[in-house]
Parts: C-alpha cells; sequence; structure tokens
C-alpha cells in the first residue's frame, strides 16, 4: 500500500464510540491529529445495523448499511474505528459494487450516489500505511516497557467473502513495542468478547470474559489493549474476578505515547481504573 | 449439550422435509450440503457450551431435511456470528450466514423460539435504529430489562456506567430520522436485498 501522507478521511464513528466509548473517539482524534490526518465525520451516519439488524432482518441489515455508503463523498477513503460496522459497510459495499441492479435501487431509494469504487478503511489498515519513522517521530512519552496483551477479539475473523482482504494481525503488538511497551503472548487474542450476549445473556458472556482476563493476567499482563471498543466495555463490565486489570482503547494508549493532552479525561471514564498504572509506570 | 429430544430416538428419513436445505441454501447464498462434519466449528466456537446442537449438527438438522428441530434450537440465536468458527471451516462456508437465514425462517414460520429472551434483545436494537437512527444503550437496556421482568439485575453496573458517564441519558440521534424509520415500515419490501 503507498504510504499515507497528509490526507482527509470520511470518518464512520458508529454507535459505541458516538456513546459508551466517547474516550476512543477524542483519544483517535488526537492520534490523527498528531499524524496530520483530518478526519472528516460522516454526515449524518446512522447505526450500521449492528448485530441485531442482520440477525432479524437482511434486508434492514443491507440498507441500513447502503444509507451510510451514500453519505460518503467519493473524494476520499471512509475511515471505520469499528471491527463490526466495517464488515457489515464492507458487506454491503461488497453487494453494491458486484451487483449494478442493487446499486441503482439504493441509489434511488437515497437519492444519492454511491460510488461503488468506494475505498473503506479500518484504523488498522490507515495505521499499517504509515511509515514507522513517522510513528517514531511522534513519539513523546514512550512507554516505559508497559506489559501488556493485545485483543483483537472477532475483528480477525471474517466472513469468507471478505477472506481475501489483509489481515491486520500483530499490528497492535508491532507499533506499540515501538513505542516502547512490551508486547506478551496468550491465548486469548482472538476470543470473541461475548458480542451482544453481554446485555442480553450475562450468564453466559461472564465466564468467557473471566477466561480472557484470566488469561491476561496469567500471562503477566498489566494491561489489556483493545482494537473495537465493544470488546472494551465487555471486558470491563462483565469480569467478576478478583484480580482485574485495566483495558486500554488502542487509540488511548497510542494518543498517550504521542503526548496528546487531556488523557485524564479519557480514563475517568473506565470502570477499572488505569490511573494507578500509569501513574506507576510514569506516564502520566 | 448434544441431548435434544430428537437424539433419544431414531430419526425417520420417510418424514423429512426435502427441500428444507434448499430454502435455506438460497436464503444464505451458502451450501449447506458443503459441510462433512469434521466439527472444527465446533472446536473453536467460544458458544457451544450454551447451545443445543454443535453448528455442524445443526447443518446436520438441515442435510436430513429436519426442519422443526433447526428452526427451534437455541443455537442458531446463541450464536453471535463473530466468524470464528467460517475462519477455520475447511469448507469455507459461511456459517453465520446460514445461522441468518435459519434465524429469519424460524421468524417467518412462527415455530417456537429458543431463545424469545435474546429476540426480545434484537428487537430493542432495532426499535432504537427506528426511533433515533442510531441505538440509545441506555433506553435499550432499560426496555429490555423491563420485558424481561429482570427489574434489578445489572442496576448496580448501569449506576455506576452512568457515574462514570458510560450511558447517555439522550439518545445520538440523526438529522433525518424519516430516511431510516422508513425502512421499518413494511412498504419497501421490494428487490432482492
Amino acid at each position: 500500500m503507498e504510504s499515507i501522507k497528509k490526507m482527509d478521511f470520511s470518518y464512520f464513528p458508529g454507535c459505541s464510540l458516538a456513546t459508551t466509548a466517547k474516550e476512543s473517539n477524542q483519544s483517535l482524534m488526537k492520534v490523527c491529529e498528531k499524524l496530520g490526518l483530518n478526519l472528516i465525520e460522516l454526515e449524518d451516519w446512522n447505526c450500521c445495523g449492528s448485530s441485531s439488524a442482520h440477525s432479524l432482518d437482511q434486508k434492514l441489515a443491507f440498507r441500513l448499511a447502503a444509507r451510510n455508503l451514500s453519505l460518503a463523498p467519493s473524494d476520499r477513503p471512509l475511515l471505520v474505528m469499528c471491527p463490526s460496522c466495517l464488515h457489515r459497510l464492507k458487506l454491503a459495499h461488497k453487494v453494491i459494487s458486484e451487483n449494478p441492479e442493487a446499486r441503482a435501487q439504493e441509489e434511488a431509494r437515497w437519492g444519492r450516489p454511491i460510488d461503488p469504487g468506494l475505498k473503506i478503511m479500518h484504523f488498522f489498515e490507515l495505521l499499517s500505511g504509515i511509515e514507522p519513522s513517522r510513528l517514531e517521530a511522534a513519539l513523546v512519552r514512550p512507554l516505559g516497557g508497559l506489559k501488556f496483551v493485545p485483543y483483537y477479539g472477532c475483528m480477525l475473523a471474517r466472513p469468507p467473502a471478505l477472506r481475501k482482504e489483509r489481515n491486520y494481525h500483530g499490528l497492535i503488538e508491532k507499533i506499540l513495542s515501538s513505542l516502547g511497551a512490551e508486547s506478551l503472548f496468550w491465548a486469548f487474542s482472538a476470543r470473541c468478547c461475548g458480542t451482544f450476549l453481554s446485555a442480553a445473556r450475562p450468564d453466559i458472556a461472564v465466564p468467557l470474559v473471566n477466561e480472557i482476563i484470566g488469561g491476561a493476567v496469567k500471562a503477566g499482563a498489566e494491561c489489556i489493549v483493545t482494537a473495537c471498543a465493544m470488546c472494551q466495555l465487555n471486558l470491563e463490565i462483565r469480569c467478576t474476578l478478583e484480580t482485574r486489570i485495566p483495558t486500554l482503547h488502542f487509540s488511548e494508549i497510542l494518543a498517550l505515547a504521542f503526548g496528546a493532552k487531556g488523557s485524564k479525561s479519557w480514563f475517568k471514564r473506565h470502570l477499572v481504573d488505569p490511573m494507578p498504572l500509569l501513574k506507576a509506570k510514569g506516564l502520566i | 449439550m448434544q441431548n435434544n429430544a430428537s437424539s433419544s430416538s431414531l430419526i425417520d428419513l420417510t418424514t423429512c422435509d426435502r427441500s428444507f436445505r434448499h430454502e435455506v441454501n438460497e436464503r444464505s447464498g451458502e451450501n449447506v450440503g458443503l459441510c462433512w462434519h469434521c466439527r472444527t466449528c465446533a472446536g473453536g466456537c467460544p458458544y457451544v457450551k450454551a447451545m443445543d446442537y454443535h453448528p455442524h449438527a445443526v447443518f446436520r438438522l438441515v442435510q436430513l431435511g429436519l426442519r422443526k428441530e433447526a428452526l427451534e434450537s437455541s443455537t442458531i440465536w446463541i450464536c453471535v456470528s463473530c466468524n470464528t468458527c467460517s475462519i477455520q471451516c475447511p469448507a469455507a462456508i459461511d456459517i453465520p450466514a446460514i445461522m441468518d437465514a435459519l434465524r429469519h425462517m424460524a421468524l417467518a414460520e412462527g415455530v417456537k423460539i429458543a431463545q424469545p429472551e435474546i429476540v426480545k434483545f434484537h428487537e430493542e436494537v432495532l426499535g432504537s435504529i427506528e426511533r433515533y437512527g442510531r441505538t440509545h444503550k441506555l433506553e435499550i437496556m432499560m426496555r429490555y430489562k423491563v420485558r424481561m421482568r429482570q427489574w434489578f439485575q445489572d442496576m448496580d453496573l448501569g449506576l455506576k456506567m452512568l457515574a462514570r458517564r458510560k450511558l447517555d441519558l439522550k439518545p445520538s440521534k440523526i438529522d433525518r430520522p424519516e430516511e431510516v424509520s422508513r425502512l421499518f415500515t413494511g412498504s419497501a419490501e421490494d428487490g432482492k436485498h
């Protein structure tokens, strides 16, 4: 992929980053600012449909995603932060780009053109296109050997239709190690967090989350770094273990390393307080 | 886990519904016949303990034309479509796509839903999208707990989240809610997608 310099992106935050995970949204903005990337929020974006739409009504799921695609200007890539929103938008875009009839139907429904060549990318794809030297140049506060385990959840697992897309396994480890943190091996980096069962069936989500956090503690981690805001929330709210460790959004720890201001207001929103750890490590 | 009523008795193949698997294939765009029951899906699935049939066993029900057993299984609702199974499936079957098809058929055919609480949760999420164009988590959870009559479950958690400003009292709304709410009226039943 060509290297990314200063660029404009349409940005789809998704419901989690707009509400429960505002700290991830705010820290992402800081990271992009530090890297000279300009995020322009997608005008009047709607929920991608999440798990519920495709579970109950396929057409609804497709149309909710299609409306967002119809709102995206064609002159810049659409950046998505939530792995689940990314799948919904990409799957809908695949249908639209491969099926002219479906495209015409959705363009008529929304009264707006949909670019079949629209580039939809995750934050990880963006990061992987940035030269390591640029990330290191942005480093203000080295991460002081902070021991973390990377948590991707189901982000790396994709439906067969998207199987040929590039995979960003290892990106969290690679980047945070270059910024001075220490990545540890563990067994649960790609274990599903429980998603909506955390709300609908906490009895199923609790043992799953406990297994994940227990695994991180056993590996000697001081914190977990997540790729997805919903995973971050589930790991915080459904752990019933006595020994708990903080779960940080990837964007938060990046912003911290880049010396962004305002980080205390993000960490106040965590249910497992990361401040004692970050203070002990001299990061705050 | 694998003990449903049907496994205790012999399967009468003479009464099987031969059209069932074709319907599932058509709805999902997949071929359920490709599954040779290597059980890799069950080995990787984080949710098998909560399911009555393992994912491949649901496919066996479909292959055998056991419509009622497949559509009434809890598995189709417990599956969260995390795709852990489908990246491991040697036949590259989009397993969640088939689960989606079975969920839609279960609702359309009015069979007994094995996990009505999960359907209620999804309905609350969709209700929120219909009202605001986005999901309003506090309202979804409150309405869901009321419907489930679990008045106090998670109340302490909700208060903690409110104190940390993790939950917003007011929804995040779109500017043109009618664009989204009209998708829910049922009049938009045109086209294949």
